[in-house]
């Protein structure tokens, strides 16, 4: 019992994440933490997409299901479960029963590897990166596979059409992490492909990937922010499941609780390419300006903020509460509005406990740059229209890929402009 | 390149004739199943349990890239070329065809050629070391990019382009096959 307890304690003061500190205690708590941490994600995903696609389109979204449709997802989740699950009877039994899962697995296990701070993450790889890529990319056997067993037409061309396009775009995502990785290798410690060591590299050199080389990194980033969207067969790259033309797609005949392993997978997929996008290219768990705006005050100042979020939220809740119906009916929905605004408010006041600001303050900053992300997923899902496929290939390989291309070779010789230019002066002198 | 450690060993016997049953079972399947879609599934199987061997060889970079390229791209597109084709014909056709005693007698060839060299190259050593000698599991990837690309050390820069080389002659010859005017 003894040495339970010290192999348990023996982690907590380390400077490093579970998987590197082998301690299997921790790991499995790490990954529980992420697994409940996305899963409520997804959940604040589903409401949120709703009403932000309502307000974008004029309209009010969920209302009747709690206050302001707060309890919209769980009543779904429970009709998912209730309803009958239903497999087609020409189907391929195995594989239809297999195909969710394999997405389920592919969009989960990435989370391995994604660095929330430099000790929260579950393990840190030294092939961080591929991992994620290589993960994400087994996604597609599923998406395929339960296409094609579902023995149907629709899910049929839905498979076909995302295999293709999956396949396509992975092609042009890779050169734009590559373009990333090229980055890590003017840091004083060499190249890295660890997702940790990416941000660090980030840190070390005082800009994140963003906006270095001013325009050339932006541009890397954009392929990789126009990659990652039609990776996740998000509108406006969703001929996967273009419900106008296909009804659902490649989940056409899925139900009840198979198709929402299948919506599960896709807002964490979502989820995981943004915490790509973000490690990568904006600086991973980094506060803003870390390097300018250094010191104790600061430090100060941007610790509060997680706290300070969560009591804007509480006062929204409260502000919402007093303007409220004044009628019988809604004096349930008032209290529970208040009730969530005080739970918010409670979180926000623990998170200015001085040893939890420390320790949260970068899950903080990485979760709001995802979220960033998510919103804008949203906002493209309400503002584009959909491609047609031969726009879609048009742009993969035509525009993605030459543009890639030649950004890689045009950072290489801006890179080393230094020794290049000394080779010149060297082939002149003689 | 240098620091040469003793890593705990990852190769243990219980992971290794784990991952080694995976691999046989999903080997059989691929050429058992008339179902080409099962087949392949099963294939896909057999090359992720070769990435699991792959780590524990202390390779985290070829495992990585075996799961992008084998299991998550080449299937991805064997899978898609499969399922044009009509599965019901198929089913009614034998998946055999006459070589099969041929096959036999090469795969027995390979396999005796390996036991051979197995057991001459490595005499009197053990099946699992406590612990082997190799680079640590962090300098995989780097030791890669220097025997591919480093100045000194990069010996095999020239087999890497020809290879890729060789892809790209194969893409031109399938767009030129497909294509009648181009």
């Amino acid at each position: 019992m003894h040495e339970l307890v010290q192999y348990i304690t023996s982690y907590l003061g380390s400077d490093q994440t579970p998987g590197a500190a082998g301690n299997i205690f921790w790991a499995v708590v790490y990954v529980l933490l992420v697994f409940v941490g996305l899963s409520i994600a997804v959940i604040c995903m589903n409401w949120l997409e709703r009403k932000i696609l309502a307000h974008m389109q004029v309209r009010l979204g969920p209302m009747r299901v709690g206050p302001h449709g707060l309890l919209q997802p769980i009543a779904d989740a429970l009709k998912l479960l209730l309803k009958e699950d239903i497999i087609p009877e020409g189907a391929d039994k195995v594989v239809f029963w297999i195909a969710p899962f394999i997405v389920v697995l592919a969009a989960f296990t990435v989370f391995v590897v994604v660095p929330f701070g430099p000790t929260h993450a579950i393990t840190d790889m030294n092939i961080g990166v591929l991992f994620m890529l290589g993960v994400s990319s087994l996604a597609v056997l599923g998406i395929v596979t339960a296409g094609w067993a579902s023995n149907s037409h629709y899910p049929l061309i839905g498979a076909l059409r995302s295999s293709a396009q999956m396949v396509s775009y992975e092609v042009a995502m890779g050169l734009a992490v590559v373009w990333a990785i090229m980055m890590t290798s003017m840091s004083e410690q060499g190249g890295t492909l660890s997702m940790i060591g990416i941000v660090q590299a980030q840190q070390q050199q005082g800009i994140w990937f963003l906006f270095k080389f001013f325009p050339l990194g932006i541009i890397a980033f954009g392929i990789f922010a126009i990659a990652m969207v039609a990776e996740t067969n998000r509108a406006p790259f969703d001929l996967p499941e273009a419900e106008s033309e296909l009804t659902a797609g490649f989940h056409t005949e899925y139900s009840g609780f198979r198709w929402s392993l299948f919506f599960l997978a896709e807002y964490s997929a979502m989820i995981a390419v943004s915490s790509i996008a973000v490690t990568l290219w904006m600086g991973g768990w980094l506060r803003p300006f870390p390097n300018l705006l250094s010191g104790p005050t600061w430090d100060l100042a941007f610790s509060l903020i997680p706290g300070l979020t969560f009591l804007f939220l509480a006062g929204m809740c409260f502000y919402n509460t007093v303007r409220m119906p004044k009628h019988p009916l809604f004096k349930i929905q008032t209290i529970g509005l208040a009730g969530f605004g005080l739970v918010l408010g409670l979180i926000g006041l623990v998170l200015f406990i001085p040893a939890v600001r420390v320790r949260v303050n970068d899950i903080f900053w990485f979760s709001a740059k995802v979220a960033g992300f998510m919103y804008l997923y949203i906002w493209y899902r309400g503002t584009f229209p959909r491609y047609r496929f031969d726009q879609l290939m048009k742009v993969g390989w035509k525009v993605l890929l030459p543009v890639g291309f030649s950004l890689l070779i045009l950072t290489a010789v801006v890179g080393m402009r230094t020794e290049l230019w000394a080779q010149v002066q060297e082939a002149l002198r003689r | 390149m240098n620091p040469v450690t003793v890593n705990p060993p990852v190769a243990t016997p219980f992971f290794f004739y784990g991952t080694a049953a995976v691999m046989i079972i999903g080997g059989i399947l691929v050429i058992t199943r008339k179902n080409a879609v099962h087949s392949a599934l099963a294939l896909i199987t057999t090359l992720l349990a070769q990435a699991a061997l792959y780590l524990m060889l202390y390779a985290p970079f070829v495992a990585g890239v075996q799961i992008i390229l084998y299991a998550g791209g080449i299937m991805v597109l064997f899978l898609f070329v499969i399922m044009l084709i009509s599965i019901e014909r198929q089913e009614k056709e034998r998946p055999f065809n006459k070589q099969w005693l041929v096959g036999i007698v090469a795969a027995a060839a390979l396999g005796g050629l390996l036991i051979a060299v197995y057991t001459t190259t490595t005499k009197g050593a053990v099946l699992f070391p406590e612990g082997r000698v190799s680079y640590v599991e962090s300098q995989n990837t780097q030791g890669i990019g220097a025997l591919l690309f480093n100045q000194t050390t990069g010996m095999y820069m020239f087999a890497f382009e020809i290879a890729s080389l060789l892809l790209l002659v194969a893409i031109i010859g399938a767009v030129v096959m497909a294509k009648k005017r181009i």
